[in-house]
């Protein structure tokens, strides 16, 4: 009976292995080869040597160093703001009571809907054309700005959108999550307070705060693994020749290098994933060891 | 701050004020792509001040969005792509969940261990050699070459597993005993008691494979296997001509529907998954 059910388990189990081992696991030791073979691309089939070239390649190339920039200004701008509005928004949803789930669905509409599709519609309306200066540019105009191409224009104004879009698209989980960290914690500590005399910012700053850190810093990592990946929302608003725009991320440098009219080298392709992963897995790790210090778990 | 707070009628109409600040900030993305959908061509682009209404409603650029570029196809592409990398992806995760959750046997801790750290991996580092890998086997532009590599989730397997696990044990001692195999347990007691987790893990599916871009962007280069996504994509960059913006916008209208359709269908189904298991964030 026992020696039977040990084979069936493993049949059970047969599919998931075998797709795991063929798409997850073996990539993941060849991507380490390309990484180290030298001078490998499809067009040439042929490496000449071992050893750290690419890694060397990449991080001399200046369309990296553009994308890492990029890569870093979209975490460092969208992280703490869409975290920092999520929590206010999530605050004013828990202190209502009327309309407070219509609100929340509204909310959430940016979660279903299509990236590329949406960021279509962002670039209409930041964009500048010969037949009009689009509609965000007609409000700068109201309140006596000057019109700006947001899309093809200053590096300022591409970052710009680039992080409204980005934030835009993640709030939803943001909101969500947060909103039900809130709904968690206990009543009767509020009332507690408020027998006390507590304002409400110290009840904040004493109570929910700590009560939800644990969520919050959740919110924060998860952010930045995301925010490290960014692309999609690039291609939806500058198109697919990112390097062009200057407005290329590490994940886009990969798959340029990969595909397209720049591809063709999974060398580097490869040596610029394993630095992405490096940086994501060193963040993570620092974001894990400065929350354990700060959350309070309940 | 719930229910015991009273607030000021000032704070909260501050309260009210910023919140419908922020549902008009998400929303008029999409009234502005129904709108643009909706006005003529010739209208369109003669509004160099665009308008916030349109007086001539017309439906001509759902029709040109559809013979224009073969919008059909695509959707007709997600559509299979959608629904069989779900089908296969259930058909790979169920067994497993059920094995690492009820069956005993040698290294099934070890097994699960080695899968848990797998999650840790991004699809990015393995996408590299995915892609030299379906190319190799000759399955660029088929629907093989799009849904293989996505038809497992170790997450969906761990959810899954935890689900079948609350399911009391004794109803499967006693399934034993009345000698119901393991399969015929599985398909008649397991999945239709954890069918409320089935179907929040198919609907996450449905929503990741119907926004899927990357992959199928390296995969597709013929135009009769591209999906919504690169669709889209591809429009703005060539079709349409280049300024036909409101034919553009009819077409990201109609791509966005299902979805928008089957949120609001499942709303609390979808909003209690995501916050179970979602990312995107």
């Amino acid at each position: 009976m026992r020696g039977k059910n040990n084979w069936k388990a493993w049949l059970y189990l047969a599919p998931a292995i075998l797709f795991l081992a063929v798409f997850m696991v073996y990539p993941l030791i060849d991507v380490c080869i390309y990484a180290l073979e030298e001078n490998y691309s499809f067009a040439q089939g042929e490496a000449t040597g071992i050893g750290l070239a690419n890694f060397r390649h990449v991080l001399a190339d200046p369309d990296f160093v553009q994308a890492v920039k990029n890569t870093f200004l979209i975490v460092v701008i969208t992280v703490p703001v869409s975290t920092g509005v999520s929590l206010l928004i999530s605050l004013g949803l828990s202190s209502i009571r009327r309309l407070q789930h219509l609100f929340q669905t509204v909310y959430f509409l940016p979660y279903v809907t299509n990236t590329l599709a949406v960021g279509l519609v962002f670039m209409i309306l930041f964009r500048k054309t010969e037949y009009s200066d689009g509609l965000v540019n007609l409000l700068l105009n109201r309140i006596g700005l000057k019109t700006v191409d947001f899309i093809e224009g200053p590096y300022w104004a591409k970052m710009f959108v680039m992080c409204f879009y980005t934030v835009w698209a993640v709030m939803p989980f943001k909101i969500l999550i947060m909103t039900s960290a809130l709904a968690s914690v206990n009543p009767d500590y509020y009332k507690a307070a408020r027998v006390d005399g507590a304002s409400s910012f110290r009840i904040f700053r004493k109570i929910t705060l700590p009560m939800i850190s644990s969520t919050v810093f959740y919110l924060i990592i998860t952010g930045f693994i995301g925010a490290f990946k960014a692309y999609s929302d690039e291609v939806a608003l500058f198109g697919t020749d990112l390097n062009a725009a200057g407005m290329n991320t590490i994940v886009g440098y990969v798959y340029d290098m990969l595909y397209g009219s720049s591809g063709g080298y999974p060398s580097y392709a490869a040596a610029a994933a394993l630095i992405l992963f490096a940086i994501v897995f060193t963040i993570t790790y620092i974001n894990l060891t400065v929350s354990r210090k700060t959350v309070q778990y309940v | 701050m719930n229910t015991q707070k009273k607030n000021s009628p000032l704070s909260m109409a501050l309260i009210y004020l910023f919140l419908v600040l922020w549902a008009v900030i998400v929303l008029f993305p999409f009234y502005w792509m129904i709108l643009t959908s909706v006005k003529s061509f010739a209208a369109y682009n003669s509004e160099y001040i665009p308008r916030f209404w349109t007086p001539n409603p017309t439906m001509e650029n759902y029709a040109s969005a559809f013979t224009t570029v073969p919008l059909g196809r695509y959707f007709f592409n997600t559509l299979v792509f959608t629904v069989a990398t779900t089908g296969l992806m259930m058909l790979v995760i169920v067994p497993a969940a059920f094995a690492f959750a009820r069956l005993e046997f040698k290294g099934k801790n070890a097994v699960f261990a080695f899968f848990l750290s797998l999650m840790m991996i991004p699809t990015e580092l393995v996408i590299i050699t995915n892609y030299v890998t379906i190319v190799s086997w000759n399955m660029r532009n088929t629907y093989w070459g799009l849904i293989l590599p996505s038809v497992t989730s170790i997450f969906y397997i761990y959810l899954l597993k935890e689900n079948f696990e609350s399911i009391p044990n004794e109803l499967y001692s006693a399934a034993k005993v009345d000698g119901t195999s393991d399969l015929k347990y599985l398909l008649r007691v397991m999945i239709p008691i954890a069918q409320p987790t089935i179907v929040t893990i198919v609907i996450l599916k449905v929503i990741e494979c119907w926004n899927s871009y990357v992959w199928p962007r390296l995969i597709t280069y013929d135009q009769n296997y591209f999906l919504v996504s690169n669709g889209i994509q591809q429009l703005r960059e060539s079709g349409f001509g280049r300024e036909n913006t409101p034919a553009m916008m009819a077409a990201v209208v109609v791509i966005s529907l299902p979805l928008i359709a089957l949120f609001l269908v499942f709303r609390k189904k979808i909003m209690a998954g995501v916050s179970r298991g979602g990312t995107k964030g």
